[in-house]
């Protein structure tokens, strides 16, 4: 028995955060939301710099009896998770303080959620991933239902819910046949069970159900449908949370949890991955040009990334790994700056979520149309914009794994997706005014803004970094997957 | 004797079946509930028989005595309309027909092929400590509070955020009445007490 806590100490010490957060909303009188937002705040900066400085990029270390593992690709997830709850959660400060909704608890639900999603991405059993998903899913409705006299959020709340608790019970049921057949949980005694050429049924079946399971958390097609309700219907800063943390997690966790115990039976899943991601990218550029709101318009095109992200997991070589790491860091930033936008449009201090909203912006706010045209051509995949890059790395590892068909329908659906990215564009510079936004007043979103169009812009000066360090975290998770099988 | 156990066996599984399909075409769902609670004890009574004591006793006490009331308490408080049919439409038992026999055919291809891991069984008992020497209660607690100690606290953060999350969701931050023994006690009567004369006939304006 070895109880090694040291691999989890950012974890412990982000829980521990948590539990204190909790104390101080309940006994501060005056303004506790606030007060208790900036200290989760400087919380994940403590975690941030405990992920990045406790361990050298190549050590990996087991602990907690195994059911934990702390290498290079969890650290890569995890540092993405905490920069994108650290970024809204301090955009979402503004927002809720004009409506005077900013209970302790919102922050307090951001951090369990956040420590659910390290749990996620450090998992070394099945166990532990089930119970990271629980820890991050929990808190995730909750957050959805948070604005509870609102119909709409409380509706997102109970949808999210119960279509979520049925995911779990599929994933749950998955899980328990693997056991059943496997004998074990833990990944690498899965990978021995493999070693020697063994394909039970069971666990086949058993793989399909976990994938649905995750495929519902990542929200691609056809387990998708909650997501732009869920995403209507939430309080915009909590979107914005969902939008990013949870995806890169659960996208995380899926390729783990694939390429780790299931990688010998890869003629398994592959297919199954291929279908997915075929399926996400092409509703995620269709269904996303009839809409009319900004934050269903996020939905789908958030499903059309998955989609694409979910490519470099299909092939499941080493390009592929870091095709997915670098597109969800891409993402991230692309994501995070155009929710900067959607939490700053108001008219008349009420906020709005139309895109017909947007339509003269370029003439009020010229420099904020400038950036979000910047992030939309990103989201389109033009180059020389970082989005570009995101898709060609994912795109080249598909087909090196010759994965031609993939490619060829993500090309032709990113160009599908092109058409309202780009109508954006057009309704900010071309379109009638209407009513205008007001102006916008958060430093931080504008900040925001203006730094993730610029990351976008000129991304591709820092895209070898990028690159390399995905490369890192990659080649961490196939090396401990091959060391399992020997 | 082993032929008394397959007739006890087969006894709780039927009864566990049965229950299982009423729970579902009951119309009312406080029956529903309780044939739920036939099915928690005939399955605590297959646990036994598999030599699992402790997760028989969990599951009467944990499903049957608490959730199955809690249900029964939801259920009640309800206006529910009992005389409606117990299945929606047609379409909404063709489609769990549908699923049902979609998964029943995953586990008949799954059994058909009876093909568990040849090492499954040595992974399955590296972590159990020796039955012969400890009881199973003890065995689990070993497991679930050295091995699995960080399974269990995550488990209660879980429990917690659900906490939080039924007193953020339900909680309505109003007004209390506190009562402050030290301000009762020093009110004069002067301050509360006025004396009106009033004239016979007359009211107080």
């Amino acid at each position: 028995m070895d109880i090694n806590l040291v691999p989890a100490t950012p974890e412990i010490v982000l829980a521990v955060f948590g539990l204190a957060l909790l104390v101080i909303g309940a006994f501060v009188r005056k303004d506790a939301g606030a007060l208790v937002s900036r200290l989760a705040f400087a919380g994940f900066g403590v975690t941030l710099a405990l992920v990045c400085l406790m361990a050298g990029w190549t050590t990996v270390q087991e602990g907690l009896n195994g059911l934990f593992i702390d290498d290079a690709f969890a650290r890569f997830a995890k540092i993405l998770v905490l920069a994108s709850a650290m970024i809204v959660l301090a955009m979402s400060e503004s927002w809720f303080r004009r409506d005077d909704a900013l209970q302790a608890e919102f922050p307090v639900l951001v951090v369990f959620a956040v420590v659910g999603m390290m749990v996620m991405v450090s998992a070394n059993d099945l166990m532990a991933v089930y119970m990271g998903v629980e820890l991050q899913s929990f808190a995730l409705y909750i957050l959805a239902a948070y604005q509870r006299t609102s119909a709409k959020s409380t509706e997102a709340g109970v949808k999210y819910f119960i279509l979520g608790a049925l995911a779990s019970a599929v994933m749950l049921y998955g899980m328990s046949l693997v056991y059943g057949f496997a004998g074990t949980t833990h990944f690498a005694g899965i990978a021995h069970v493999a070693a020697d050429g063994a394909r039970p049924v069971g666990i086949v079946v058993g793989l399909v159900f976990v994938a649905a399971g995750f495929a519902f958390k990542v929200s691609a097609v056809p387990f998708h449908m909650w997501a732009p309700d869920v995403y209507e219907g939430a309080p915009t800063p909590i979107t914005a949370f969902f939008a990013v943390a949870p995806k890169i997690a659960a996208l995380a966790l899926f390729a783990r949890v694939m390429v780790d115990p299931f990688g010998p039976w890869i003629k398994d899943w592959q297919q199954v991955l291929l279908v997915l991601s075929i399926l996400s990218m092409s509703l995620g550029a269709v269904a996303a040009i009839a809409q009319t709101n900004i934050k269903r318009l996020m939905a789908y095109s958030s499903i059309g990334h998955v989609g694409y992200a979910l490519i470099g997991i299909t092939a499941g070589t080493h390009d592929g790994i870091r095709g997915m790491l670098v597109y969800l860091a891409i993402y991230l930033v692309m994501n995070v700056a155009t929710f900067a936008l959607i939490l700053s449009m108001r008219q008349g201090g009420q906020p709005v979520e139309r895109l017909s909203d947007l339509a003269g912006l370029s003439r009020t706010a010229p420099w904020a149309a400038a950036a979000v045209t910047v992030l939309m051509f990103s989201m389109a995949g033009i180059p020389p914009l970082a989005g570009f890059f995101g898709k060609f790395y994912v795109f080249m590892a598909a087909i090196d794994a010759k994965l031609y068909t993939l490619a060829i329908i993500g090309v032709v659906t990113s160009v599908i997706g092109a058409f309202y990215y780009l109508r954006i564009v057009k309704i900010m510079y071309f379109d009638e005014v209407g009513t205008p936004l007001d102006e916008f007043t958060s430093r931080v979103n504008s900040s925001v803004l203006f730094g993730g169009s610029a990351l976008v812009l000129l991304g591709f000066l820092g895209m070898d970094w990028l690159v390399t360090s995905a490369q890192f975290a990659g080649d961490a998770l196939l090396k401990h997957a091959a060391a399992a099988l020997f | 004797m082993t032929l008394a156990v397959d007739a006890v066996f087969y006894l709780f599984s039927i009864v566990c079946v049965v229950s299982a399909l009423m729970v579902v075409v009951s119309r009312n769902p406080v029956h529903s509930v309780l044939w739920m609670i036939t099915v928690f004890i005939n399955g605590a009574g297959l646990f036994v028989l598999l030599n699992a004591e402790f997760l028989a006793m969990v599951l009467v006490i944990v499903y049957a005595g608490a959730v199955a009331i809690l249900f029964t308490f939801v259920v009640m408080m309800l206006d529910l309309d009992f005389t409606g049919p117990a299945l929606r439409s047609k379409q909404t038992l063709l489609v769990g027909l549908a699923v049902g026999a979609v998964l029943l055919g995953d586990l008949f291809v799954m059994l058909s092929e009876w093909s568990v891991s040849p090492k499954a069984e040595a992974l399955r008992a590296s972590p159990t400590p020796d039955l012969s020497t400890v009881s199973n209660t003890v065995a689990l607690s070993r497991i679930l509070y050295t091995d699995y100690i960080f399974l269990f606290q995550t488990a209660g953060l879980i429990l917690l955020v659900a906490m939080v999350g039924a007193v953020l969701l339900t909680f309505r931050r109003q007004r209390h009445q506190r009562q402050d023994v030290s301000v009762q006690l020093a009110r004069s009567k002067s301050e509360t007490l006025k004396m009106n004369r009033v004239e016979n006939g007359k009211g107080i304006s």
